[in-house]
């Protein structure tokens, strides 16, 4: 298994609702993930990062104004 | 007042019979006196109980009890309990009632529950009656653990775990994101048990009499006996326990309903034929509300309001849930009133499905289960208002809403 699509590197987005303030930011970083409701607010697609992305989606959750966006490791199976 | 029938379905486990609070003498007098056991023991006999959460979520006891106590080995904290009895739900009367009736038992459970998990702190946080809790404890001076009562906040969201940990902390009664979650990191950062109130009384007799005794009520899947508030209208609301598996129609007259709403203000409006079908089942029965819906009342103005209070009650700290569920509300309002209803539906059904798990705290989930149980069961009264036609014949309201400020 090569490590782009090894199930064990893959990530899960999570967010804070409670510091979220609505930028967007995350949405145009990580667009394939995250698109924003009639609000503002991020739509996570529910699908874990696979491994190529979890770098960029690293940024995005450390560019987040408040780190209301969190990655986490996907559960293995 | 709230009436309270403690025998009407099965002998009294946890009320006191004649509605008449009992002292310490009479508690003692009524279970028997309590011994604590070894942890292990205690583990292993909740374990074999099968006696899970009466908050609301139905949550095996055990596993909680261990996983804090888990924690609080890996973390070398000594864990926190938290004894539940803020009773937020305005409908619910039940542990307020426990609390007023059997203080001791649920005091009992709380040390039991401590010793288990080899907690350092204990609290027992309520909306109201703190007083009447501390005399009680001031009665017993063989507990190991001290425990203090900590008057919350009123609101419907004070008892959910995290705004109560932090509450209890000295913080904001405001429900906090789940991860790490109270069990590892709650009340002054130690592991954190919070349990209602009255899954501590079953405790504090699990402990007493057996897992074999807890069992005697209930069925084999689902053991044990619940405390319900039963609404029927033109009567007070009545608390009563009532053992698992028991036809709802023995709990509520259904002849003369036209719904049910089961397990509160997240919970599900039933039509009646379907609800007489039914037991006692905690998949839905949440924290033990039984509301009947009179022929000739409507649901859609029964659930606009309850919306509406649900609404007010977020902590508006998230941001589906703040822009969601006002608007929600709002729309739910123009439903129950007769006439041309435009979008209202699919508005519904779109910011149900925005709210829905986005938020710190389940507020928003079980906002969306009421609100698409009463699409489904009020369709027709729906259909009849867009034509601008209302069956209903009495306007008089059935679910308590706290006034507004
Ligand atoms: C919005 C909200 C409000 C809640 N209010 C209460 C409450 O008033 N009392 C209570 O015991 N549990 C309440 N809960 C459930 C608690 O979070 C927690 O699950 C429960 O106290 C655990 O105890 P149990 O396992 O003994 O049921 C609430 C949950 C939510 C999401
Ligand atoms: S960038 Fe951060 S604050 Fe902005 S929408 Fe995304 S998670 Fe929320
Ligand atoms: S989901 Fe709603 S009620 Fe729960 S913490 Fe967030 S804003 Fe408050």
């Amino acid at each position: 298994m090569d490590r782009q699509t090894n199930p064990d590197r893959r990530m899960n987005l999570d967010i804070d609702w409670t510091s979220c303030q609505g930028h967007g930011l995350c949405a145009e970083l990580l667009p394939e993930h995250i698109t924003l409701d009639e609000w503002g607010y991020p739509l996570l697609d529910g699908t874990p990062v696979p491994a190529r992305t979890v770098k960029r989606a690293r940024r995005a959750a450390a560019d987040c104004p408040v780190l209301a966006l969190r990655l986490a490791p996907a559960q293995a199976g | 007042m709230t009436a309270t029938f403690p025998d009407l379905y099965m002998s009294p486990r946890l009320l006191a019979p004649g509605a008449a609070p009992a002292d310490l003498p009479t508690h003692h007098q009524r279970y028997g006196p309590l011994s604590h056991g070894d942890p292990e023991g205690v583990l292993r006999t909740v374990a074999e109980s099968g006696l899970t959460g009466r908050g609301g979520a139905a949550f095996p006891t055990y596993r909680k009890l261990v996983s804090v106590a888990e924690a609080g080995r890996r973390s070398g904290r000594a864990p926190v309990v938290v004894a539940n009895g803020a009773e937020g739900e305005p409908a619910s009367r039940k542990d307020k009632t426990l609390l007023r009736l059997s203080p001791h038992l649920v005091l009992d459970g709380l040390q039991i529950a401590a010793h288990a998990v080899g907690a350092g702190e204990a609290y027992l946080g309520v909306e109201d009656g703190a007083t009447w809790l501390e005399s009680a404890l001031a009665q017993r001076s063989g507990d190991p653990l001290p425990v203090t009562v900590v008057r919350l906040p009123k609101s419907f969201l004070s008892g959910q775990a995290s705004a109560l940990a932090r509450y209890v902390s000295g913080g904001a009664a405001l429900p906090a994101h789940p991860s790490p979650p109270v069990r590892e990191r709650g009340v002054h950062r130690a592991p954190t048990l919070v349990q209602n109130v009255e899954t501590l009384a079953h405790l504090a007799l699990v402990a007493r009499y057996g897992a074999d005794w807890y069992r005697s009520a209930g069925t084999p899947a689902q053991p044990g006996s619940a405390l319900c508030t039963v609404h029927v209208a033109g009567h007070e609301p009545r608390v009563t326990e009532a053992p698992y598996g028991l036809p709802l129609t023995r709990l509520l007259p259904l002849e003369d309903a036209s719904a049910v709403l089961v397990g509160g203000y997240h919970g599900t409006w039933i039509p009646a034929r379907e609800a007489a079908e039914l037991t006692v089942d905690a998949g839905y029965l949440g924290a033990g509300v039984l509301a009947a819906l009179p022929v000739g009342r409507c649901g859609l103005a029964e659930t606009a309001r309850v919306l509406r209070y649900l609404a007010l009650q977020s902590a508006g700290q998230c941001g589906p849930c703040l822009n969601g569920l006002p608007r929600i509300a709002t729309a739910f309002a123009a439903l129950a009133a007769p006439g041309p209803q435009g979008t209202v539906r699919t508005d519904l059904a779109r910011w149900s499905g925005l709210v829905e798990g986005r938020g710190a705290c389940h507020h928003p989930d079980g906002t969306v289960r009421l609100v698409r149980s009463a699409l489904t069961t009020f369709a027709a009264e729906a259909d009849a208002h867009a034509h601008g036609h209302c069956t209903a014949t009495d306007r008089t309201a059935l679910l308590p809403v706290p006034q507004e400020a």
